[in-house]
């Protein structure tokens, strides 16, 4: 599957939001849930079973409606963040067309960020795909919190932001950055796509 | 480009400001190349230029839905400018400019940044007023502001009408307003659109956005907008009594985020998909460049649905390298072939295909009799009475009769057009048959392209194929062994298997000097028959079809005066017709003997002259110097002939 499927005249993106347990990737996704026009709202499902938690990702579907005589649609993922659940991550990240790495800001989870940032690369690689050619934004979350609990911006991009991929400061819970990261991550995406002419590599 | 359907005529608010721009605009729609060619519409940024550039190819498309109209900026002309000199295509991009019939170019004030592309601008521009086709351009300032602009462009782009575009005065912006909020169905009351008006925008973009603004803010809150609250959300300042309207922008700003993303979507991909089209314009024109039929592609453009474009140029590609193959392979058996116009459509791909095969089998037919030439166009008479008729004998009865029919006469007496008719009538008898008839010289021509390119197996496959084969003046195959030897092959495969052969030669085949006794024996073991000049019944029944033909009426002493003069074959006719037709009144349709004379003889020599020549001559010894047609009245000058030697 293409993500321009001109036959079926269709642009389908699927989006992972990709980052450390407790980043705040479930309430990205329910932020922009709570934003979407009760005409548009589709049904947000998280997956999680009760006897095995193998399985587990929140995934919110958005009709954008049709545009340029393309229906569009994004598929918003979020992966489990606990270390143990890579083979759920290894299963959401397939076919993605971007990642959205939610960063936890404070301090004491710099290594955790790091951790999660490695364990994303690894396993893009396992797909086949080099992360470099992955369109990625960053999203450093809970900037709500107080300053001495959490980095700036500035050092977390200083800190995590190997490849120089734009950046979004965010608090997911009261919305602010929380589109700007989506848009963020939506033109890189569409855009890569434009670049490369007709489709761009999933993973 | 595409012209935006929201930019027309019906839609620009004309003022106090723009009005003459509007009005040279539309004179220039309505009838583009005739009244003002280039026009210049210059204004700052935002003013409407782009939106009146986009009306004119609108209206004048409406109205000549046929005509070539292109909207570019300038940037998009630089675009193709350099992809088409960077695919050394620039011939391909200046024929296809040059064939818009209304080009509108916009913001062309980034000139000053191209200078190479000046002067193909300047170029553009005199080939295209040349021809009375339109250019328009907009511009941020007059030419002569453009900095490092080419003397002679700013010249040239003055030369028509130049008008500028001034900021909308407060009445025209109270009515963009007003038709801005009609066309989003918003309803405000009129104080708030004068505060808007008043605010004061520098230009027509800005203003929209403040009323977008109003209007996005209105569709949140619950209450309408009061012109304090207008001015307060445009400018930020507020009479404090109205503060309470605007506690809720934070809300609605919130609100709004969905479809914010939804429009930075909605741009980015209408980006993405929109590219395609000039992914498409670019292969058209890299196609056509290399001479390459692209109306496959062309079509893609027409259409409203959106192609799968990489499928389809790479389909188109593919298609061409194997027209080329295929045109290789040909030319390597015909090299006339190769240039067969299949082989630069893709679109014909099948019958190129086809055609190839064909070539490759030898199957192509040699060349065929012409279609003019047949029986009804040829007159008969005494002169060549029994030629016709053993000819006919021979489209009766091919191959059984007289095999081979040789005609022999001197030139100009019929040969070729007897022989092309017995080609047509075989044809005409049996549409599918493979008549052969061609000139002597042509097959030995062919023999030797064949020979040269070792496949002289191919050739003689093409021309056992036939079913007849007709030779035009055989005469010219004296001295040329190889091909005699050839001919001598194919004629006793052509005999053996009853298929019919026809010659022509200027003379009778014992005459036939060069042509070895094997061949000329057995062009008389046929029938040979004789063409001789045509007798005067004859040559009136050729004046009067000549004349016929020609669309002239004539009496019938003019065709008997024709008749009468001497010439010994059919095109000594005709050009005595043509001479005759070269004097005639174009006013007149019919032709009258002194008409006809005056051309033949020419005038009665002028008094002078004639006692110059009966000084000499004893008058009354020759009548002959009386008629134009026996004396050489121009002698070139003798003077400019000599050539001194410098001793």
């Amino acid at each position: 599957m293409s993500l321009v499927n001109f036959t079926t005249r269709e642009i389908t993106c699927k989006i992972v939001y990709y980052g450390p347990g407790r980043s705040g990737k479930t309430t990205n996704l329910q932020y922009v849930y709570s934003q979407v026009p009760a005409d548009r709202k589709g049904q947000m499902v998280s997956l999680a079973t009760q006897t095995d938690r193998t399985l587990f990702f929140d995934f919110l579907p958005l009709d954008l409606g049709t545009i340029s005589g393309f229906t569009t649609r994004f598929q918003l993922y979020t992966v489990p963040g606990q270390v143990y659940y890579n083979a759920t991550r290894k299963l959401v990240l397939q076919g993605a067309d971007g990642v959205v790495f939610v960063a936890d800001s404070q301090l004491r989870q710099l290594d955790e960020n790091l951790e999660s940032l490695q364990n994303l690369q690894a396993n893009v690689l396992e797909h086949g795909v080099d992360i470099r050619a992955l369109p990625m934004v960053l999203q450093f979350n809970k900037q709500d919190l107080p300053a001495e609990l959490i980095l700036t911006p500035a050092e977390l991009d200083e800190a995590l932001n190997f490849r120089g991929v734009p950046t979004f400061p965010a608090d997911s819970l009261h919305g602010p950055g929380v589109f700007e990261t989506l848009k963020g991550i939506a033109a890189d995406v569409l855009r890569k796509l434009s670049e490369s002419g007709d489709g761009i590599r999933r993973i | 480009m595409d012209l935006n359907p929201r930019f027309r005529f019906e839609t620009f608010v004309v003022g106090a400001g723009n009005q003459t721009a509007a009005t040279a605009a539309r004179a220039v729609a309505e009838s583009p190349g005739t009244t003002y060619n280039p026009l210049f519409v210059y204004g700052k940024s935002g003013l409407g230029k782009t939106h009146l550039l986009q009306a004119i190819g609108f209206l004048a498309l409406e109205r000549q839905p046929s005509l070539r109209c292109e909207y570019l900026t300038l940037g998009e002309f630089v675009e193709r400018y350099n992809a088409s000199v960077a695919a050394g295509q620039l011939d391909a991009f200046r024929r296809s400019a040059q064939e818009t019939d209304l080009l509108l170019l916009d913001d062309v004030q980034f000139l000053a940044e191209h200078l190479e592309l000046q002067a193909e601008l300047l170029r553009l521009c005199e080939a295209m007023q040349a021809v009375g086709r339109q250019i328009v351009l907009t511009c941020d300032r007059p030419p002569g502001e453009i900095g490092q602009l080419d003397e002679r462009l700013v010249t040239r782009l003055s030369g028509g009408l130049l008008v500028d575009v001034a900021a909308p005065d407060f009445e025209t912006r109270l009515a963009i307003l007003q038709r801005k909020a009609e066309e989003r169905g918003a309803t405000m009351s009129r104080e708030v659109l004068e505060t808007v008006a008043e605010v004061g925008a520098a230009n027509v973009r800005e203003l929209i956005g403040m009323i977008n603004r109003l209007i996005s803010y209105q569709a949140v809150a619950d209450t309408p907008i009061t012109p304090g609250g207008a001015r307060m959300l445009l400018t930020g300042e507020a009479p404090e009594k109205e503060a309470v309207v605007l506690a809720a922008p934070a809300a609605a700003a919130q609100g709004d985020e969905f479809t914010a993303f939804l429009a930075a979507v909605s741009t980015t991909v209408a980006q993405t998909v929109e590219a395609w089209r000039s992914r498409v314009g670019e292969a058209v024109l890299r196609w056509q460049g290399e001479g390459y039929r692209t109306h496959r592609l062309e079509q893609l453009l027409l259409g409203d649905e959106i192609p799968d474009v990489t499928a389809e140029l790479d389909r188109f590609a593919s298609d061409v390298d194997e027209l080329k193959k295929l045109a290789e392979e040909v030319a390597a058996f015909d090299p006339a072939a190769a240039g067969n116009a299949c082989f630069r459509d893709p679109q014909a791909l099948e019958e190129a295909r086809g055609y190839a095969e064909r070539v490759k089998e030898g199957v192509t037919p040699p060349p065929p009799p012409s279609h003019g030439l047949d029986f009804d166009g040829y007159v008969e008479g005494s002169a060549n009475e029994g030629a016709v008729r053993a000819a006919r004998s021979v489209c009766a009865e091919p191959g059984r009769g007289f095999n081979p029919l040789f005609i022999a006469g001197p030139s100009g007496t019929g040969k070729t057009h007897l022989l092309h008719a017995v080609g047509n009538a075989l044809l005409a008898a049996r549409p599918a048959a493979t008549v052969a008839c061609l000139s002597a010289q042509v097959f030995m021509e062919e023999l030797v392209a064949a020979l040269d390119a070792g496949r002289v197996e191919w050739w003689r496959r093409r021309y056992r194929r036939a079913d007849a084969l007709l030779l035009d003046d055989v005469q010219l195959l004296a001295g040329r062994d190889r091909t005699q030897e050839e001919l001598f092959n194919l004629f006793n495969t052509f005999t053996d298997e009853g298929r019919q052969l026809g010659f022509t030669a200027d003379r009778v085949p014992a005459q036939l000097a060069g042509i070895a006794p094997r061949l000329t024996t057995r062009f008389e073991a046929g029938l040979v028959v004789e063409l001789t000049a045509p007798d005067r019944p004859m040559r009136a029944e050729m004046v009067r079809r000549l004349l016929t033909a020609r669309g002239v009426a004539a009496e019938d002493d003019v065709v008997q005066y024709l008749a009468a003069r001497p010439a010994d074959s059919a095109r000594a006719v005709q050009g005595l017709v043509n001479r005759a037709l070269s004097r005639m009144d174009p006013a007149s349709e019919a032709l009258t003997v002194e008409t006809v004379r005056l051309a033949v003889e020419g005038r009665p020599p002028r008094p002078s002259q004639a006692q110059a020549i009966s000084a000499t001559v004893p008058s009354g010894l020759d009548p002959v110097l009386g008629s134009r047609e026996k004396i050489v009245w121009d002698w070139p000058n003798v003077g400019d002939r000599l050539v001194e030697e410098q001793r």
